[in-house]
């Protein structure tokens, strides 16, 4: 005999009821805020220096919960018309005000902000803005000096601030060789291929984010693509001085020795011949960086 | 019913009125708000903005901490000062008890969150020589505030039903923090799998959520809150606190009291 | 007509960590007490007293058992409107004067506001705190809050009352006060159950007196009997409940707890009883001379006598 077991009852009844009830509520409430909203809050926030003093002291936590919302937000949503870029700045620049020394943020976020769209925000001055204040604040990291330089030549294609970047980048203890190498190359306002692929093979090593290593993978592919497509077109031509007509197929080519096999992409699929003379890749989808002059 | 409901409330209202202790409190949220105008003299042109996002922060996290500090002695006091024993050879029934002395709390908190916002608008008025009709929606953000006090003090009355004061309040607390960031453990339940997913999401949902109820800086900007938004939200804690409410009765039912 | 009734009542408290053992802290529990009477219940502390009255107050419950109340079971809301409690060492809401407590116990307690206030002049008077005003009970003494507590107890006019220990801490001249209440509510026709280890008040006020030690009855008996000094009467313990029916005639009291029966008898028939005994085949136990003073009475019930049932 445990009290009053009529009471019991109902409240457990009560209780599994009225829990149920708050259940859909709150699904009902998270429906009318859209799924923004959590995001949208950081445009009302006052400036990032305010939000530190706020924080009491909790500042990193704080930054570390931002950059996770901003790690889930933006990745799982990549590509999708219902990107909202202009929150990914705001939310980078208050998280480094709230934890400077967060170098993922720095490193991952100016990336996400300066590649074009859809893989990025399309905003390359903002890198640059932050970036310039990740080496204000961690001048001894010569990596950010590597990102910054990137995106001047890469998205901004301003040879002379990439080489600046290079240069004080490999200047700094700890650097490695190839940033004097691109320092060297941005001077030479070297825009080839090779340099590019230079660029990509270095950020490929450098990074530790897998995002990242991808994207860079795919410029590599891409750029390999190019020389080899260049390459190909190259070889139809001298077969077709030779024989007077164009090749149909690439056996043609083996015939005659000039290439080996039938060549393939970096992916493993074959080129195609097209009628005329010109090459094309199996599937154009694998090489979302090939076109013409872009890099 | 209703008698011993009522008398339960009022006397639980009685005994947070003369209690010392609170009254510091709330004069030192006075005080707070009145000194905010002070932090506005740091950022040029934002001093209302300022003062808004440090009166309203206040009057929540302080407000917060008292509903924790009354809450915990609702039940565990009554029990280790015997004062419980008298009451129950009474024809009172034991949810009776719980249930009046929610009520009474409830009230009690209203009062003071209404105390404070009418100290806060005075600041207002004062620094900004003269309210704008914006202002109003100022008043939505204390209305959710008191919210999340109705779930707070649900909460802390679980608690106080079978824990002692000390771990009631450590764990009241620990959820009011869990609840601001809950919405970011839901996020994290729906992009994982299996088992982890049902876990978190259970979580998730057991825990109070604040996030929807933080319109501090929203409100500062001058952006209102939409009517819809305002009845699911009070929707939403009163539900919680309901179910809340009813698990700290089935809990005391069956306590054997020391 | 019973006021109270008391079966089987007991209650076993888990103790340790780990392996949780089985700690008795009121073995089952056979007791009755008549409507008016006044009744002591007696014991060393820790004998299990305020363990009952918590049990009867529904304040812990019990592991078996069951009690009524002025015939309605001890757990009915309803019926607690008729009783009154003051727990040992009560204390109450500080921040409440005296009038303002028992005008909020009185409105819990279910009486209507006319009438209310005077009631409450009049009880404060009658305990003697008719001159307390609005002090907060915080300033009380420790007196003044005993004769608060009786007053709380008795503000709605209670048919049955519980105390425990109501004499505890009080100096002597509290002590006789309270006292003089007691008797008070006693000439009144009240039924009063109070738990106390003061031999001398349960001689002064009660009818009857049980004595518990360690969670267990050891004995009951009239205090008029047990004061006379006069071995005009004995307990006879035995085991064998169907031999009750047999003898039930010549005892002048008799009390069962499972098989153990506990029966008073006039001291010359004893040997009567014995035979009876001997012939239904119970198994005697012991036969105990109702002599001496209740203290002596006392002292022979609670030494360890582990031996018996």
């Amino acid at each position: 005999m445990t009290g009053n077991r009529t009471v019991t009852v109902v409240a457990a009844c009560l209780f599994l009821a009225l829990f149920a009830g708050s259940v859909f509520s709150l699904r009902e409430v998270d429906a009318a805020r859209g799924q923004d909203a959590t995001m949208e809050e950081i445009l009302y926030l006052p400036s990032g220096k305010t939000v530190k003093h706020l924080s009491l002291g909790y500042s990193s936590l704080l930054a570390d919960i931002y950059w996770t919302r901003a790690v889930q937000y933006f990745g799982g949503r990549l590509g999708q018309p219902s990107m909202r870029y202009d929150l990914l700045y705001p939310l980078l620049d208050i998280t480094t005000d709230l934890d400077p020394h967060l170098l993922e943020a720095y490193q991952s976020g100016s990336v996400f902000l300066s590649q074009p769209q859809p893989e990025g925000a399309g905003q390359p001055d903002k890198a640059v803005a932050l970036l310039e204040k990740g080496i204000r604040e961690n001048p001894s990291y010569w990596r950010l000096y590597f990102t910054l330089g990137f995106v001047h030549y890469i998205d901004r294609r301003d040879f002379k601030s990439a080489q600046e970047a290079f240069e004080k980048g490999s200047n700094v203890p700890g650097a490695l060789p190839f940033m004097k190498v691109m320092a060297a190359r941005m001077a030479e306002r070297s825009d080839d291929i090779s340099t590019a692929m230079y660029l990509w093979k270095a950020v490929y090593e450098v990074t530790a984010d897998p995002t990242v290593k991808e994207t860079a993978m795919k410029h590599l592919a891409s750029l390999q693509a190019t020389l080899d497509m260049a390459e190909l077109a190259r070889r139809v031509q001298f077969y077709r001085e030779k024989a007077g007509a164009l090749p149909t197929s690439w056996t043609d080519l083996v015939r005659t020795g000039l290439l080996r096999g039938v060549p393939l992409d970096p992916n493993g699929a074959a080129y195609k011949l097209m009628p005329d003379g010109t090459i094309q890749v199996e599937d154009p989808r694998k090489f979302p960086f090939l076109s013409p002059g872009r890099r | 019913m209703t008698s011993r409901l009522a008398a339960i409330a009022l006397n639980t209202f009685r005994e947070a009125v003369r209690d010392r202790v609170l009254y510091n409190l709330i004069l030192f949220v006075l005080l707070l708000v009145a000194s905010a105008p002070l932090f506005s003299q740091i950022s040029i042109g934002m001093e209302r903005m300022i003062l808004v996002n440090v009166a309203l922060s206040s009057i929540s996290l302080f407000g917060v901490i008292i509903a924790i500090f009354i809450g915990i002695g609702l039940v565990s006091k009554e029990i280790e000062k015997k004062t419980l024993y008298t009451i129950l050879s009474r024809p009172v029934r034991r949810w009776e008890f719980i249930v009046g002395k929610y009520l009474g709390l409830m009230v009690t908190l209203v009062v003071n969150a209404l105390l404070m916002t009418a100290g806060f608008y005075l600041a207002l008025l004062i620094t900004a020589h003269g309210l704008k009709k914006t202002d109003a929606l100022l008043l939505v953000a204390v209305y959710f505030t008191i919210l999340q006090f109705l779930m707070v003090t649900a909460i802390t009355l679980l608690f106080s039903s079978f824990s002692t004061p000390i771990f009631s309040a450590i764990f009241a607390f620990a959820l009011f923090v869990i609840g601001t960031f809950a919405e970011d453990l839901r996020t994290f339940a729906t992009m994982s799998h299996g088992a982890t997913k049902w876990v978190v999401s259970a979580v998730a949902y057991i825990v109070p959520n604040f996030a929807s109820l933080n319109v501090i800086a929203q409100v500062g900007y001058g952006q209102p809150v939409g009517g819809r938004m305002i009845v699911l939200n009070t929707l939403y804690a009163l539900f919680y606190s309901a179910a809340v409410a009813a698990a700290a009765v089935m809990v005391f039912e069956r306590r054997n009291l020391k | 007509m019973l006021a109270i009734e008391i079966q089987g009542l007991s209650k076993d408290y888990a103790v340790g960590f780990w392996k949780k053992r089985l700690r008795p802290a009121l073995r089952p529990l056979n007791l009755s007490v008549k409507s008016g009477e006044t009744f002591g219940f007696l014991g060393p502390n820790g004998a299990g007293k305020t363990t009952t009255l918590k049990l009867l107050m529904g304040i812990i419950f019990p592991t078996a058992g069951s009690a009524t109340i002025l015939g309605k079971d001890f757990h009915d809301p309803e019926v607690k409107r008729r009783i009154g409690f003051l727990p040992e060492q009560p204390y109450f809401y500080d921040y409440l004067s005296a009038p303002e407590l028992l005008d909020y116990y009185a409105r819990l307690s279910g009486m209507p506001p006319t009438g209310r206030s005077q009631r409450v002049t009049q009880l404060l008077e009658r305990v003697g705190l008719g001159d307390v005003g609005s002090k907060h009970l915080r300033k009380f003494s420790k007196g003044m809050l005993q004769r608060v507590g009786i007053a709380q107890a008795i503000i709605h006019d209670p048919e049955v009352l519980f105390f425990d220990e109501p004499m505890s801490g009080l100096d002597p001249l509290g002590r006789h006060e309270i006292r003089e209440l007691l008797q008070s509510l006693k000439d009144d026709g009240k039924t009063v159950f109070f738990s106390t280890h003061i031999l001398s008040d349960a001689e002064a006020l009660c009818d009857r007196v049980a004595v518990i030690h360690k969670g267990e009855l050891r004995g009951i008996g009239v205090v008029n009997d047990l004061r006379a000094g006069i071995a005009e009467k004995a307990e006879v313990i035995w085991e064998g409940a169907h031999a009750l029916s047999g003898v039930a005639g010549s005892l002048a009291e008799s009390h069962v707890t499972g098989e153990t029966v506990r029966g008073v008898v006039r001291s010359q028939d004893i040997d009567l009883l014995l035979e009876k005994l001997r012939q239904q085949r119970a198994r005697l136990i012991s036969v105990t001379p109702l002599q001496g003073t209740l203290e002596e009475y006392f002292l022979s019930k609670t030494a360890d006598q582990e031996a018996k049932a």
